[in-house]
């Protein structure tokens, strides 16, 4: 038999066996719950009433250039067949606070649809020329063309880049003067200096290009992309790499050019100005509306009046629970003794 | 000792099927001794037992094939099936394969662990040694080896290796002695006996090889008390029956060895066949989850149905333009197909909310809280060095549920130990002590004990803490002498000396053993006995009296005498008995004394003790001359033997002269009463099912508090037909519920499944409180279908329900019974091989470990040392894993709702094209890295109340059984909450990047940007979530809860980084995106209005409820913070008070005694270990003898009959007087002490 004084088998004793681990027993008692409520909803609304007066304070300058109506600027240039250029104007009372950045909108468009966002090729676009001659499955059915030759960029998001481009006048004792815009940076540049990467094959980048062929809709190749700016190229071109960039909802705005340099670094003095816009892109096949925006930002980024409203909706609520909670508590609440 | 545990002899509740069918049903058996060949035709089982499942090699593609069973298991698999589809695949492979293999591995490894263990316990019964007679020669064999027909030699001690039939013993005639507590709980020796003609074959092993005898007898079946066959042999029959057979299971006692011929082996064996079926046990809310899995995949289907449509409403809206503008027209010929591939997609995206981490989340959880129990010291029993251990690790939330206990007595509830407690000496008590005030002082272990040094001869185990008794026997007190005498000369039990002064009592009762003990110890020892004298120590001097009569006990007599003659020549007659029968039957000088001893009877049986009243008588010589011609003539006589020999009795017990009163205590385990008071509290219907008869199981029931004075009735079930069962049955009812309601229950009877609940209305209406007591032959025929309704009814309308003499296989139908038409947890403790199949009935089996037996906790789900380590498993164990459990269930559902639902919301707007918002590695990691540990962490050590306001508020375990905390409309709740969370998730980052940019101007609205914002958003959520559920923040939650959300932040940058983009460039395209959004601003403005927004309508409906609708656990949680606050308080224990005033009438053996046995000498052994001359039994007392076994084995079967039929009329004179409350008509009234 055993012995008695042998205690083999008892288990230890230590507070994690046991389950005596020492312990945090926060309780949801009105001391905590009523006045964090309070703090919560006081918090909010100095938030929101932060997030709504800087949102107010941003000016945005929105037109929509789609040409959609007869009337409308670009309204010749709906076919987009043959090039057109098409000039939309407008006027600014006050002087438009910069740095002004220029963006170009388009709704309706599902940027974010599965098939057309796969259908790309991660490894081509960093350079792995070994994409180049075989892309990846995904892109089908841009992935060869029809003489079985590989597209370069392949797949639908590379060959539906947006190409309009815009230039913007300052109509000065009625002379157009140019406003010159900035394009440099307008991508992340964890986009632009890691993700994309060129390839370069005998020292051009050309060369890497051979035996492959341009996207469909692409007017010239990629390595061709900006014919002013030859470092522009390739697949680290800032409109491309905007472009890449998916937007998440069908309704979107990419950022074009910046207004920085010159008489503008201010902003946009009061006065007329004249957009051109080469129109290329087809939008009103599947009923999509094509837009450019000036905007100015502040700390909390571009105008956008959701949050401001969302936290003063949500600070009022909950001091609104607060008062509520309060009553019922005071009303209601048990006495302590009675169990 | 180790090799003596039975657990060798069941080792694990495998997956075997005892009744096994595999060579037809067989309709009757041949076994011929000594002869394999023969036997070897027939295919009987052999002796091995498997219950392990895999081996080596059959372990990966079965247990691959178990584990595809599980649906969840299975669906993961098509998902994967579905996912290499690549016009489907909007997922990547590695999103469902990384948590399967996962998934699949835990459980493998758990199932390979089990069974080594299996294989293990298995090899260790088979292994086990019996010595077999194999050609001509003794040889130690494996226990699996040993076939049908073969012959064994079993020695003192050793268990049975399976079922023999018995030739021949050490013991004079065949005789040997069992013990077979393993089978039906009795823990008293019984005697078989071989047939003559083959107990002559004694130990002569050569003409044991030759013993050819071929028994054609019953094919294997359960009934443990019955067996048909014959044995032919040398041209000759012999009927053979129960008597002549040893079961496996059994143990040998008293015997030095004895010859066996294997009839039944291995699974085929009574006791393998009564361990009834082994079921897998499922916990109800595993059978809930399985529910609720096929919903969540139905409503899964639903919403695949629903954005199936949306897609091609859309495609042909929408679509159809943006694709020719895309060049895609080719790929997608019609809306419809496309909307078809739609489908499938969704139902891969969408797949998480059936979460694949559940099942073996919930699995390790249940291991932790298995561990826990394993671990608990206050579970410890250190006498035995047992710690609770739990046996299956699937079942613990159960614990947290349970509505219906189902207790065995002996060995559970009492420690079948009989103490000697107090008595009652002419009139003065001793036993209690006093201090000095005169105040009666409590009894611990540390009182001191009576030095009886002066006795060499004594028990070092008996205890007894009135000095006063030894003093009053040290100035010879002649009545006290006399007392002790009686006790040592007026019994039936066998002395064994082993060495010299090592005595050992055999007694066939242990309230004998402790009488005789007590005896002992108190300086009259009995030391040795032949047929005709008995030899005692008085004070050390040896005195030997001629035992000249033997009136033995039997349950109507109620008492039991001898008549002996003291060396001095004089004949007395000592008798002990239940007092209302010994008083009848004094010498009327004894009023006074009478009385006074009625009074300590009454004090002594309102403690529970088990009374006995003794008298004596001196006989004149010529008076006794006569009567003893008399009984020898009687007992000569064949016709109505039994009725003259009881008259005769009678006769000679006239005008005793009363001695005292003896009170022995059936030792309850420890804190019964109390234990059972708090599950009481707790609302737990605890029935006791005993093999024991109803007395004795009526006495414990009020000393364990059970039963109660003041309980308004009793009633007593043991009619012998049907027709009388449903009678009492009824009546019984028509009193709890009174005529007018009686017309209400018989609608019930009709109309079964539709009134439960109208029917449990009532059992809580019923405030008076009432006991059932139902007798084994009476719940044979309750148990029948058209009765067991109103059985039940009547039962569940009872506090107290008490079953005795019932079959281990009735017990198993008990609850059966209640598990079927109660939807109620049952929950059976016990500790013997009896209790098995109702252990294994029952939802959950408790085995108390550490007696010798391990049947029981073999079978067990959970065992422990003590029966009230019941109270801490089920309200602290159990109630704590059935909260973590289902607030671990809720949380999950809750937060794969959140999760997976967003991709619903976006794709309204993504052109139902199956786009995930997420990353995928953030889909495959959501729910194995950043959201399952704080879940496990809660699941593992939340406590919403400590243990000890569990145990001091038993009312907190009622939401456990009425399954409050996890149901379909919790699991409602639940999963709404995870559907608004995760529409808040959306359209919250949807409003604020619907024309976002960054502070510097660039655009921040795409598709990684807001998936990583959402994803933040969700963690940080979820985060906050489980930290509001967590009641008890020890360092492991903090670390985990705190530590996932790092983990988060790590792995997302490190998925970001651009050293991981560089090596795949295609595996993480999301290069930089949380570096370029988690900067902004404007983003985190974002995260903390969605997760405010979504966790403060949960915060404020909690603290309303608990304001409004406060449970008891809120309020006890507030009481615990408040005394935490305090400090410590000394807190009071409740004790629970015994009410009990009944009399125990008597305190005694089971069957009748072994008077005969001893009287004919038939069961003395040669004289070897004594020194006294045994003079020769004259001739016609042998002849008396001769007939004591077929007598003693006839009668067994009746007494139980026999003491039902008193309780019936019992009960109906109880029932007539309404001012008693007496169940017993023979015991008398007493008052409440």
């Amino acid at each position: 038999m055993k012995n008695e004084g042998e205690m083999a088998n008892r288990p230890d004793n230590t507070a994690f066996t046991q389950q005596r681990l020492p312990a945090w027993q926060p309780v949801l008692s009105a001391g905590i719950v009523i006045p964090g409520f309070v703090l919560i909803g006081l918090a909010f609304i100095g938030i929101g009433v932060a997030l709504f007066v800087t949102s107010q304070k941003i000016q945005v300058l929105e037109t929509d250039y789609t040409g959609a109506e007869q009337g409308s600027p670009c309204y010749d240039c709906r076919d987009t067949s043959v090039p057109c250029v098409c000039r939309v104007n407008f006027s600014l009372s006050k002087l438009f606070e910069g740095p002004v950045f220029f963006y170009y909108g388009l709704s309706n468009y599902f940027q974010n649809y599965r098939q057309y966002g796969s259908s790309r090729d991660d490894d081509q676009l960093s350079g792995y020329t070994s994409a180049f001659t075989s892309p990846s499955e995904t892109c089908a059915p841009y992935q060869y063309n029809s003489q079985k030759k590989p597209i370069v960029p392949c797949g639908s998001v590379a060959n539906s880049m947006f190409n309009d481009s815009f230039k913007l006048y300052h109509v000065v004792n009625g002379q157009p003067r140019p406003v010159p815009l900035d394009g440099k940076g307008i991508a992340w540049w964890t986009d632009y200096n890691i993700k994309y990467r060129n390839p370069t094959v005998n020292g051009t980048l050309a060369s890497a290009f051979a035996d492959t062929v341009k996207p469909i809709n692409w007017p010239r190749p990629a390595y061709d992309l900006d014919t002013t700016d030859p470092s522009n190229n390739g697949f680290q071109n800032q409109d491309f790499i905007v472009w890449m960039r998916r937007a998440a909802l069908p309704n979107f705005r990419k950022l074009y050019r910046r207004i920085t340099e010159g008489d503008y670094a201010n902003g946009l003095p009061a006065g007329n100005y004249t957009l051109e816009i080469t129109y290329n892109y087809p939008v009103l096949a599947f009923d999509g509306r094509k837009k450019v925006v000036f905007s100015n930002v502040s700390w909390m980024g571009g105008k956008n009046q959701f949050l401001g409203i969302a936290y003063l909706v949500i600070g009022s609520l909950c001091i609104v629970m607060s008062v509520v909670m309060l009553i019922v508590y005071a009303k209601y609440k048990f006495p302590e003794d009675e169990l | 000792m180790a090799e003596r545990w039975l657990w060798l002899l069941i080792p694990w509740r495998g997956a075997w099927t005892p009744r096994s069918k595999a060579n037809g049903q067989e309709e009757e058996r041949h076994v011929r001794a000594n002869d394999r060949e023969y036997n070897e035709r027939f295919q009987y089982a052999d002796n091995r037992i498997k219950t392990s499942k895999y081996n080596f090699f059959t372990f990966l593609p079965i247990n691959l094939f178990e584990q595809f069973q599980r649906v969840a298991n299975a669906y993961f698999l098509v998902l994967l099936i579905l996912q290499l589809i690549p016009q489907i695949s909007s997922l990547s492979w590695f999103t469902t394969i990384v948590p399967l293999v996962l998934v699949l591995a835990i459980t493998a490894v758990k199932d390979a662990t089990d069974d080594y263990f299996r294989h293990k316990s298995d090899q260790q019964v088979n292994t086990r040694q019996s010595q077999v007679l194999i050609k001509g020669k003794l040889q130690n064999e494996k226990w699996m080896n040993v076939r049908v027909g073969d012959i064994i030699k079993l020695e003192n001690n050793q268990f049975v290796a399976a079922d023999l039939l018995l030739l021949s013993s050490s013991e004079p005639c065949g005789l040997c002695y069992i013990e077979t507590a393993e089978l039906d709980g009795e823990t008293n020796l019984k005697v078989r006996q071989a047939l003559t003609v083959t107990s002559d074959l004694g130990t002569d092993v050569s003409r044991l090889a030759e013993f050819n005898g071929e028994v054609i007898c019953e094919p294997p079946n359960n009934k443990l008390d019955k067996f048909m066959g014959t044995l032919y042999w040398k041209d000759n029959k012999f009927p053979l029956d129960n008597e002549k057979m040893l079961l496996r299971g059994c143990v040998l006692r008293n015997t030095e060895w004895c010859f066996g011929m294997v009839i039944f082996a291995g699974l085929q064996t009574k006791l393998m066949q009564n361990c009834g079926r082994t079921k897998f046990k499922r916990t109800s809310i595993d059978k809930l989850m399985n529910t609720l899995v096929l919903w969540i995949f139905g409503f899964l289907i639903c919403m695949g149905i629903t954005l199936a449509i949306g897609n091609t409403i859309w495609e042909e809206r929408v679509g159809r333009n943006f694709w020719s503008y895309l060049l895609w027209d080719e790929l997608l010929s019609s809306p419809v197909f496309s909307g078809f591939l739609t489908f499938w997609s969704y139902i891969i995206i969408l797949n998480t909310v059936v979460p694949i981490s559940l099942y073996v989340s919930v699995e390790v959880l249940r291991l932790g809280h298995s561990y826990f129990i394993n671990w608990d010291r206050k579970m410890y029993y250190s006498k035995r060095d047992t710690p609770a251990e739990a046996r299956t690790t699937t079942l613990n939330e159960e614990l947290g549920q349970v509505e219906f206990i189902f207790s065995d007595k002996t060995g559970t509830l009492t420690q079948n130990i009989m103490v000697f407690n107090k008595c009652s000496i002419n009139g003065k008590t001793y036993g209690d002590i006093y201090d000095e005030f005169g105040h009666k002082v409590d009894i611990t272990e540390k009182t001191p004990c009576v030095d009886f040094s002066f006795n060499p001869l004594m028990d070092r185990k008996f205890r007894f803490h009135d000095s006063s008794l030894v003093e009053a026997i040290k100035l010879e007190e002649p009545l006290v002498q006399e007392f002790f005498r009686l006790l040592a000369l007026c019994h039936t039990v066998m002395p064994e000396e082993r060495s010299e002064g090592e005595l050992v009592y055999q007694a066939q009762s242990p309230d004998e053993g402790a009488l005789v003990t007590a005896a002992r110890n108190f300086g009259f020892v009995f030391r040795a006995r032949t047929p005709e004298t008995i030899t005692l120590y008085e004070m050390g001097q040896p005195v030997t009296y001629q035992l000249l009569a033997i009136l033995d006990f039997n349950n109507v007599r109620k008492r039991m005498s001898v008549i002996v003659k003291n060396p001095k020549g004089q004949i007395k007659l000592y008798s002990k008995g239940a007092d209302t029968i010994l008083f009848d039957r004094l010498d009327p000088c004894n009023e006074e004394l009478m009385y006074t001893t009625s009074e300590h009877l009454n004090e002594f049986a309102g403690e529970g003790l088990r009374t006995l009243a003794l008298a004596y008588k001196d006989l004149d010589e010529d008076v006794f001359d006569e009567w003893m011609k008399k009984l020898l003539f009687v007992s000569t006589s064949l016709e109505n033997r039994e009725e003259r020999l009881g008259a005769l009795y009678e006769e000679i017990e006239q005008g005793l002269m009363l001695l005292g009163a003896t009170a022995i205590e059936d030792k309850l385990q420890e804190g019964v009463p109390e234990t059972i008071a708090c599950l009481t509290l707790a609302n737990i219907k605890i029935w006791v099912l005993t093999g024991d008869k109803l007395e004795t199981a009526m006495n414990i029931g009020y000393s364990c508090n059970m039963l109660r004075d003041d309980m308004n009735e009793v009633f007593i079930i043991s009619g012998h037909t049907s027709l009388e069962v449903q009678q009492e049955l009824r009546s019984a009812k028509e009193r709890i519920m009174g005529p007018s309601r009686e017309k209400l229950g018989s609608g019930l009877d009709e109309d079964k499944t539709d009134m439960y609940g109208s029917d449990s209305v009532f059992e809580e209406t019923i405030i008076a409180e009432y006991a059932l007591i139902i007798n084994g032959h009476s719940l044979a025929h309750a148990l029948e279908a058209d009765l067991e309704q109103m059985l039940l009814d009547t039962a569940c309308l009872c506090k107290t329900v008490i079953c005795c003499r019932v079959t281990p296989l009735q017990k198993a139908q008990v609850v059966e019974l209640v598990k079927r038409h109660k939807r109620a947890v049952t929950l059976a403790i016990g500790d013997g091989a009896n209790d098995v199949s109702m252990i294994k009935t029952a939802h959950i089996g408790v085995g108390i470990s550490g007696q010798e037996g391990m049947q029981a906790v073999l079978a067990s789900d959970y065992s422990f040392a003590q029966f009230r380590y019941l109270q801490r498993l089920l309200l602290v164990h159990g109630r704590w894993s059935y909260h973590r459990m289902c607030t671990f269930l809720c949380y999950f559902f809750y937060k794969n709702f959140a999760f997976t639902l967003v991709h619903f919301w976006f794709g309204f707007l993504c052109g139902f094209s199956a786009q995930t918002v997420y990353d995928q590695w953030f889909i495959t990691l959501f729910n194995i890295v950043y959201t399952s540990l704080p879940v496990l962490a809660m699941g593992l050590f939340d406590q919403d109340v400590n243990e000890h306001h569990s145990l001091r508020y038993p009312s907190l375990y009622r939401p456990g059984q009425l399954n409050l905390m996890f149901n379909k409309r919790k699991f409602f709740t639940c999963t709404l909450q995870g559907i608004c969370t995760s529409f808040v998730l959306f359209f919250i980052p949807y409003g604020a990047f619907f024309c976002a940019v960054r502070d510097d101007g660039s655009h921040i609205s795409d598709q990684q940007a807001f998936a990583v914002t959402i994803a933040t958003s969700l963690v940080i959520v979820v985060s906050v979530q489980i930290g509001l559920d967590t009641n008890y923040w020890t360092a492991v939650n903090h670390f985990f809860i705190w530590g996932s959300l790092a983990v988060y932040f790590a792995i997302l940058f490190a998925m970001h980084s651009d050293g991981i983009f560089s090596i795949f460039p295609s595996q993480f395209p999301f290069i930089g995106t949380a570096r370029n959004s988690l900067m902004q601003k404007s983003v985190w403005l974002v995260i903390l209005l969605t997760t405010v927004v979504c966790i403060m309508p949960m915060l404020a409906i909690r603290f309303l409820r608990a304001v409004l609708y406060p449970s008891l656990t809120d309020k006890v949680r507030l009481l615990q913070q408040a005394t935490r606050r305090q400090g410590p308080q000394e807190q009071n224990l409740r004790r629970v008070r015994r009410t009990s005033s009944r009399r125990s009438a008597y305190a005694f053996a089971h069957q009748q005694g072994y008077g005969e046995l001893i009287t004919s000498g038939k069961n003395m052994r040669a004289p070897t270990s004594s020194n006294f001359v045994f003079p020769v039994s004259p001739p016609g007392r042998v002849n008396v003898a001769t007939s004591w076994i077929d007598s003693m084995l006839k009668k067994k079967g009746d007494t139980s009959n026999a003491v039902a039929m008193e309780k019936t009329t019992g009960v109906a004179s109880g029932t007539e007087m309404s001012d008693r409350t007496e169940p017993q008509g023979q015991y008398t009234q007493t008052e409440e002490v």
